[in-house]
Formats: structure tokens, C-alpha cells, sequence
């Protein structure tokens, strides 16, 4: 130790030709983009998105316009994917079907993720009897088998399609809250936190600035992952007349109006069906994807 | 000398255990046990001892980044123990720390000058562009480039790190700086960097360190006086010359014995202890080394020594001394 005296402002030197700062995001974003799974995914979710969105512009027909004349049309140049019960294109109420799911299936992900996740940040964070009240509120919800659950909820509120998204957000709230609350535990027993302390943050900053970014990477993942399933909660309630009214063009709602058809029409099952399986595919790849670029113990 | 920074008067930390039925507390590990000691402005001073003897949870006491569990701990004259949460706040300008562990110590999901400017955020700068010079000036200081304030911790080496950690806790030149075990987990070439910096600040800034650490040669090296602990308990405090020629505590004496000297020819005495460190749920009663003390007579046993000053400025827990003379044995 007492050997020769090196300067400390001579002694280092760092790779002087300075690179650009790679954030955890931009390295997130290379792995991914390494793992094909996860494109596919992403690109499905993409197509489906860009199809809700343009649903106005790219549907020949308008989803609720009823020809009696040509119903259970098999598809046709005319009519691609054939027509319904009522004689309506099932190929624009497939496309304008994307906007609703999508539409459910991202607001109320958007709305779980920010309740559960502030509930569970609060939970873990403070602890003690803050912890246990939430926590045991999870559990309550938890206990309902999550359909009935939302079920029970659209009975109270009464049908539709608004209704329909609050009771996914609220039965989703719990596995946001939970996954947020077990990685602040952790979290909140890192140096870098105790380090932030000793510099005299105040209790909001250092929940906002420092437990909340390094926690909520596997909130992304599972919010991914969540909108898949809301998709298919959305479908599970539109197929038990519980979501979207008639006669807006749902997925769950055209399935269920197929079921006298399954002989005669089937493309009126199986469109709306693989629409709903595709869909959830490609949230769920991607959702795969993304936990394994993000979420590794990188570093 | 100097007037006295800080001061510690038998600080303690228990750690429940809980267990049992109903959960009841039953047992505590005392990881600190009535700890009492000084530091003088402009020192360092050294706390040694081995793994899991509280040194670090001294530190952290005293800064109430863990809440000690009694005693008193006076910073510049006011009773750091007493302090609300604001107040506390607050003084934590004056009272730094750094870390051991360059690689946890860093958030990984902000920028370092992100990092560095945070302090001055929390204590009222509001100028953005002053923080931002000051940041880098503190980059250029600890050794780094100013142009490194973009980058994440993860495009450091450890030592580049805990130059980062050390220009954190130096954002508003604090009077006290807790040092715990800042170049333990650094390589050895980087280590006497990471010391001599140390050193240039304490020149530059006026900074009183609590220099913790397990490496004997690294203390002698830095240190003026130190302090040995054993079992969550100070046993030995001495200058630091005076300390390494002539430790009084028979574990000072195995401790010093056991550090390595650079000279394949040196003859030494290698005091070996028999038996391991007792738990310190349930540490021995009576003088907590007394198990493994090759000089261990009845009284150590029975009662616990006290801390008391055997030469000037030489104090030591030790049941030998209380005469003032030499080990009995």
C-alpha cells in the first residue's frame, strides 16, 4: 500500500474516444431485437393496431349494414370473408372488431397497471400496516376466479363496453400489484437506495426517481402479457353479451351470434376466433420477448 | 488539537430476532453494543475489526440511515439522535457516506450526473445550469471526465465507480465522511488510487473521515487513530503508531499478528485464536473474547470489562489493564 504515489487526477484513463450513453433502454432494445419470437409477436401486434386504427378507411362495407338479401354469404370476391346472420360484410366487422378489443384490452391494462401499480409500490414500500391493508385486499380479489369476478362486476354496473373495461382493469389490478410490490421489497434494499437516502432525498423523490425505475420493468412485461389476456376477458364478456352492445362488431359478441351456425357458416366462428387467437399471439410473443430483454439479470 | 466532529456515546443496535409461538420477540443479536468514541476535525479515523463486528453498522447508526437502538451520537454539536425527519434531512449536507460496493451503490436506471445533481436538487439549488457546471467541476476533481455525466453507472470499471461514488458524497462538501470499506471490493492497483484521492480531498476539502475497513495495511496507511471491534463492541482505541507497535488488547494483538508482512524474511510471532467468533445472538458473558483469549482469567468470565483509558489517549476494554500495568500473563 505505501508504494509509490499515484496522482489521482493522473492515474486514470478511460477510453478517451467518448461513445454515445447507452441507457438500459437502447440496451433492452438490442436484445430484443435479437430474438425473433418477439418481432413476430410485436409485428402481429403492430398489424392489429395499424387494422383498429385504419379500420375506417381499409373496411369495404360498414360493419352494422344489414342486407337480409344476401345473409350467410360463404366468402366470395365480394364479400371476403362472407356474411353473417343479418347479412353483414364479416370481414370490415372483423376489422372494426380489432378497435374494440384493442381499445379494452389497452385502456384497461393502462388502468390496472397505474392503480395496482401505485397500490403495490405504496404496499411495498411503506410496509407495516399500509402493506397489510393492501395486501389483503389483493387477496380478497383474488379468491374470485377473475371471470366471475368481472362478470359480477358487469352485472352490478349493468352491460356495455366501458363497463365491460373496468371490470377487467379492476380484476387485473391484484397481478400488477403483487408483481410491483414483491420487486420494491427488493428493491428498497439496495445500496443505491440507502445511498440516496444518506444524500437527504425527500420520501417522494426517492419512491418516484429511484425504487419506481427500477421496479417497474416487470410491470411492462406483464403489461404486455396483461393486454393479451384482457383481449380475450373482452372476447370471454362480449361472447356472454356482457361487453360491446349489438350491433357493434366485437369478437366475443360475433362468436357467440355464430354458434347457430357452426354447420351451415362456419367462417362465421372461425374468423372472429383466429382474429381473437392471433391477437393474443402476438401480445403474448412479444410479451415473452420483452421479458427476456428486459427483465434478465443484465449487468 | 482539534475540536471534536463527532462524538458517540454507547451507541447500540439490536436486531430482534422473532420466533416462537405468537411471534414474540425472544432474542436479539446485538450487532452493536454500546460503542463510544470520538472523532477530532480534519482526522480519519479508523474502525477495524473482522466480518459481521458492526464497524459498518456504526456507520450506518450514526448517520440514522439505520435507526440505532439507544445511545447518543452528537455531530458538530447537535444530538444527531434527537433530530426530526426534516432536521435530518437537512444535515445530511454535512454527513456523507460511501459505499463499499461501487457496482450497488450506483442507481443503474439514472445517468451519474443525474445522480450527482440530485443532492443539490434535494437542498434547494434550483439553477440548472450551476448544478450542471458543478458537476462536472466535481467529475473533473474525483479524476473522471466532465463529459462522463451522460453515462450510466454500467459503463464504468469499479474503480471509475466508486470515483462516482465518492464525487456524490462530495456534491456539497460535507464535513464527515463515513468511508465504509471504500476500497474492499476494488483490485489493489485501484485501491491505493481510490486511498490517495481520499487523501488529496481530505487535503483539499478539510474532510474528517470514519474510515471503515477489515484491511489492516490499508488503515495504518490512511488512518491517525483507530478503533478495534470485536462482537458488536469496541475493545481497543488507540493513535495509530502507537496502536501498531504496541497493541494492549489480546485481540488487537492477534489481529495485528495476523496481517501479512511484505518481507518473506520477517520472523514473527503468529498469534493463532482457537474457535470461531461467537454467535452474537448469544455472545459469551463476561469479556465477549474471553472463549478464545489466551489470557483469559476468571473475572473475564464473570464480568464485562470496562472501556476505560489505560494510557493518555489509549483506551481498551480489557480486565488486564484495570491495574494500569501490564498483561498479568
Amino acid at each position: 500500500m505505501q508504494t509509490d504515489r499515484v496522482h489521482a487526477n493522473q492515474s486514470v484513463s478511460i477510453n478517451s474516444n467518448y461513445q454515445k450513453a447507452r441507457s438500459p433502454w437502447m440496451e433492452g432494445w438490442r436484445r430484443l431485437r435479437k430474438q425473433k419470437a418477439a418481432l413476430i409477436g410485436g409485428g402481429i401486434v403492430i398489424l392489429f393496431v395499424l387494422i383498429g386504427l385504419l379500420a375506417p378507411v381499409l373496411a369495404p362495407y360498414d360493419p352494422t349494414e344489414q342486407n337480409l338479401k344476401i345473409n350467410l354469404q360463404p366468402p366470395s370476391s365480394d364479400h371476403w370473408l362472407g356474411t353473417d346472420d343479418a347479412g353483414r360484410d364479416v370481414f370490415s366487422r372483423l376489422l372494426y372488431g380489432a378497435r374494440i378489443s384493442l381499445t379494452i384490452g389497452f385502456f384497461s391494462v393502462i388502468g390496472s397497471l397505474v392503480i395496482g401499480g401505485l397500490l403495490g409500490l405504496l404496499a411495498g414500500y411503506f410496509g407495516k400496516w399500509i402493506d397489510t391493508l393492501i395486501s389483503r385486499l389483493f387477496d380478497m380479489m383474488l379468491a374470485f376466479p377473475s371471470i366471475l369476478l368481472a362478470i359480477a362486476i358487469v352485472a352490478i354496473l349493468g352491460p356495455g363496453l366501458f363497463n365491460a373495461l373496468l371490470a377487467i382493469a379492476i380484476i387485473n389490478i391484484p397481478t400488477f400489484g403483487r408483481l410491483i410490490r414483491s420487486r420494491v421489497l427488493s428493491v428498497k434494499q439496495e445500496e443505491y437506495i440507502m445511498a440516496a437516502r444518506a444524500q437527504g432525498m425527500t420520501q417522494w423523490r426517492l419512491i418516484f426517481r429511484h425504487v419506481l425505475p427500477n421496479s417497474w420493468v416487470p410491470l411492462i412485461v406483464q403489461g404486455t402479457l396483461g393486454i393479451g389476456t384482457a383481449v380475450l376477458d373482452a372476447a370471454a364478456l362480449g361472447f356472454l353479451g356482457l361487453g360491446a352492445q349489438p350491433p357493434d362488431a366485437e369478437w366475443g359478441k360475433m362468436l357467440s351470434d355464430a354458434k347457430g351456425y357452426i354447420t351451415n357458416a362456419p367462417w362465421l366462428m372461425l374468423c372472429p376466433g383466429i382474429a381473437i387467437m392471433l391477437s393474443v399471439l402476438g401480445f403474448n410473443m412479444f410479451g415473452d420477448g420483452l421479458r427476456d430483454a428486459l427483465d434478465p439479470k443484465e449487468r | 488539537m482539534n475540536k471534536t466532529l463527532l462524538e458517540v456515546k454507547d451507541l447500540t443496535k439490536y436486531y430482534p430476532i422473532r420466533g416462537g409461538l405468537f411471534q414474540r420477540n425472544k432474542q436479539y443479536v446485538k450487532a452493536v453494543d454500546g460503542v463510544t468514541f470520538s472523532i477530532r476535525e480534519g482526522e480519519t479515523f479508523g474502525l477495524v475489526g473482522e466480518s459481521g463486528c458492526g464497524k459498518s453498522t456504526t456507520g450506518r447508526s450514526i448517520l440514522r440511515l439505520i435507526e440505532p437502538t439507544s445511545g447518543k451520537v452528537y455531530f458538530d454539536g447537535r444530538e444527531i439522535t434527537k433530530l426530526n425527519h426534516q432536521e435530518l434531512r437537512n444535515i445530511r449536507k454535512d454527513m456523507q457516506i460511501i459505499f463499499q460496493d461501487p457496482y450497488a451503490s450506483l442507481n443503474p436506471r439514472m445517468t451519474i450526473g443525474k445522480m450527482m445533481e440530485e443532492p443539490m436538487i434535494v437542498h434547494g439549488i434550483s439553477d440548472k445550469s450551476l448544478r450542471r457546471q458543478k458537476v462536472r467541476e466535481m467529475l473533473e476533481v474525483v479524476g473522471l471526465n466532465a463529459e462522463h455525466g451522460d453515462r450510466y453507472p454500467h459503463e464504468f470499471s469499479g474503480g471509475q465507480r466508486q470515483r462516482v461514488g465518492i464525487a456524490r458524497a462530495l456534491m456539497h462538501q460535507p464535513k464527515l465522511i463515513v468511508a465504509d470499506e471504500p476500497v474492499s471490493a476494488l483490485d489493489v492497483s485501484v485501491q491505493s488510487q481510490v486511498l490517495n484521492l481520499l487523501q488529496d480531498l481530505q487535503e483539499t476539502f478539510r474532510l474528517t473521515y470514519l474510515f471503515i475497513s477489515h484491511d489492516l495495511s490499508v488503515v495504518r496507511y490512511i488512518c491517525d487513530r483507530i478503533g478495534v471491534m470485536y462482537l458488536g463492541r469496541m475493545v481497543e482505541l488507540g493513535e495509530r503508531d502507537a496502536l501498531y507497535d504496541r497493541p494492549l488488547h489480546p485481540y488487537t494483538q492477534a489481529l495485528l499478528s495476523a496481517a501479512p508482512i511484505p518481507d518473506p524474511e520477517a520472523l514473527r510471532e503468529r498469534i493463532v485464536l482457537q474457535g470461531d467468533v461467537p454467535n452474537p445472538a448469544n455472545p459469551p458473558v463476561g469479556c465477549a473474547f474471553h472463549p478464545r483469549c489466551p489470557y483469559a482469567v476468571e473475572t473475564c468470565r464473570t464480568t464485562r470489562p470496562a472501556f476505560r483509558e489505560a494510557e493518555s489517549g489509549r483506551f481498551v476494554a480489557c480486565h488486564l489493564y484495570e491495574t494500569g500495568g501490564e498483561p498479568v500473563a
